[in-house]
């Protein structure tokens, strides 16, 4: 996505109507953009006035349910900071992290940067975003046993697959795919020893886009991508645009 | 942390928003409960418009409570005000459970879903008399009808731009583009500065 088109999505960003990818990668682009950041500001006020045409009076229990539910809750102190980020998720939400800067990085969105930036500014936010994925794909990304390879796909667009034995589950990662022509989709495949075996479809809406792989692992060697005709296919009908092996 | 603590001191007769969350991140009960009054309304209101689901709406306003219980102390005033924080939370909250329930349906129920009408109109019927309620209609009917219908769908509804593109059948950067100008048009309409 180039930075012109970054700039328009001021307004999607403040009624969260980007997808997860896109999202992070906005937030990283406004930490470079300080017009940005006024505009998100500005248009986050705005887009809270909306709230008060729908307003609705509570009903009383609910003011006695959360008044006693805060004497029993702990308040965070200021600031964010490593320890929380642990002290909340455990040790698995920073591997998590790690992982996912990883693949960001594999993707070309400045990985190691926006890591960087989130370590020092904001890694309750970081882990958030990660928690907001699909647990599925949390749990994939996050399994102590978790490989990744990263490859080139047609366009110049980049692919990341991760897999993890233990669960015996891969997801896949891409970045900058263009849509695919009308009346088709990407379908993903598993590789059991040359014969391709059907991992689900590809949301095509999002040009960085993170799925989990349909089905078990069990032996296959690698994975694919091939466009097919909308709905998909129970076996490749065209060449595969990449084949990846997953790595040992 | 350096920062002085004030507690025990009376707080001020009305204090605003900003410097009750500021009582809140101290462990200030009282203070919570006025916060709750000054902001709950708007928030269940919100949550309401995305979920639909009256049950589900006041488990998920019990959560943006808590959370703005939790995380009092890491309100950064430069960010914007207290309101519109909170607000924001409400919003992203309700918008998490709209996508995890799609995730978790298959795609029939979520074709479903796309093909409701939707029922922005619904949204304006609900106003009572009120002066910035009137104004924020007012502004509402200063947009342009594909700006006012991707601003309620992606806000009232929790709807992602691609979904809204896909129920308005108009392209994804036509939607991205009347996102940021609507909301543009209502900033300035509303004369709204941070």
């Amino acid at each position: 996505m180039t930075t012109a088109d970054l700039h328009t999505l001021t307004g999607a960003y403040v009624l969260h109507a980007l997808g997860p990818e896109e999202r992070v990668e906005f937030e990283h682009h406004l930490m470079e953009c300080p017009s940005c950041d006024q505009e998100v500001r500005e248009l986050a006020a705005t887009a809270g006035k909306l709230s008060l045409v729908v307003a609705m009076v509570p009903p009383p229990e609910l003011k006695q349910q959360v008044m006693r539910r805060i004497s029993t809750e702990r308040q965070e102190p200021p600031g964010p900071g490593r320890a929380r980020l642990e002290r909340r998720s455990g040790g698995r939400a920073l591997s998590r992290f790690v992982l996912a800067a990883c693949v960001a990085a594999a993707m070309g969105l400045g990985g190691v940067s926006l890591w960087q930036h989130q370590e020092a500014n904001d890694a309750r936010q970081a882990a958030q975003r990660a928690e907001r994925q699909s647990a599925e794909l949390a749990a994939v990304l996050s399994a102590p046993d978790a490989k990744l390879a990263a490859g080139g796909l047609p366009g110049g667009a980049k692919g990341t697959v991760v897999v993890s034995t233990s669960l015996n589950k891969a997801a896949f990662f891409t970045s900058g795919m263009p849509e695919p022509a009308a009346g088709k989709v990407y379908q993903l495949w598993f590789n059991d020893n040359g014969t391709m075996r059907s991992a689900g479809l590809m949301n095509p809406a999002t040009p960085n886009n993170a799925v989990l792989m349909k089905g078990p692992v069990d032996a296959a060697s690698g994975m694919g991508v091939t466009v097919e005709p909308a709905g998909g296919s129970s076996e490749p009908t065209s060449a595969p645009l990449a084949v990846m092996n997953f790595p040992t | 942390m350096k920062e002085p603590v004030f507690a025990g001191r009376p707080a001020p007769a009305q204090p605003d928003l900003q410097e009750l969350i500021g009582l809140v991140a101290r462990g200030d009960h009282e203070a919570f409960s006025r916060v709750y009054d000054a902001v709950c309304g708007p928030v269940l209101g919100l949550v309401r418009a995305v979920l639909r689901d009256p049950a589900q709406s006041e488990e998920v306003t019990q959560e943006v409570l808590m959370e703005v219980w939790r995380t009092a102390a890491r309100y950064q005033p430069s960010r914007g005000s207290a309101m519109t924080w909170i607000l924001t939370l409400a919003h992203r909250r309700a918008v998490d459970r709209v996508r995890s329930a799609q995730a978790a349906s298959d795609r029939e129920q979520r074709a479903a879903l796309l093909d409701r009408t939707p029922e922005y109109d619904e949204v304006t019927e609900q106003v009572e008399a009120s002066l910035e309620r009137e104004q924020v209609r007012r502004c509402l009917g200063g947009l342009t009808e594909l700006q006012r219908q991707s601003v309620t769908l992606a806000y009232y509804r929790g709807l992602a731009y691609s979904e809204v593109a896909e129920l308005l059948a108009v392209p994804l950067g036509t939607v991205k583009t009347r996102l940021r100008d609507g909301l543009i048009r209502l900033r300035d309409c509303l004369g709204v500065t941070v």
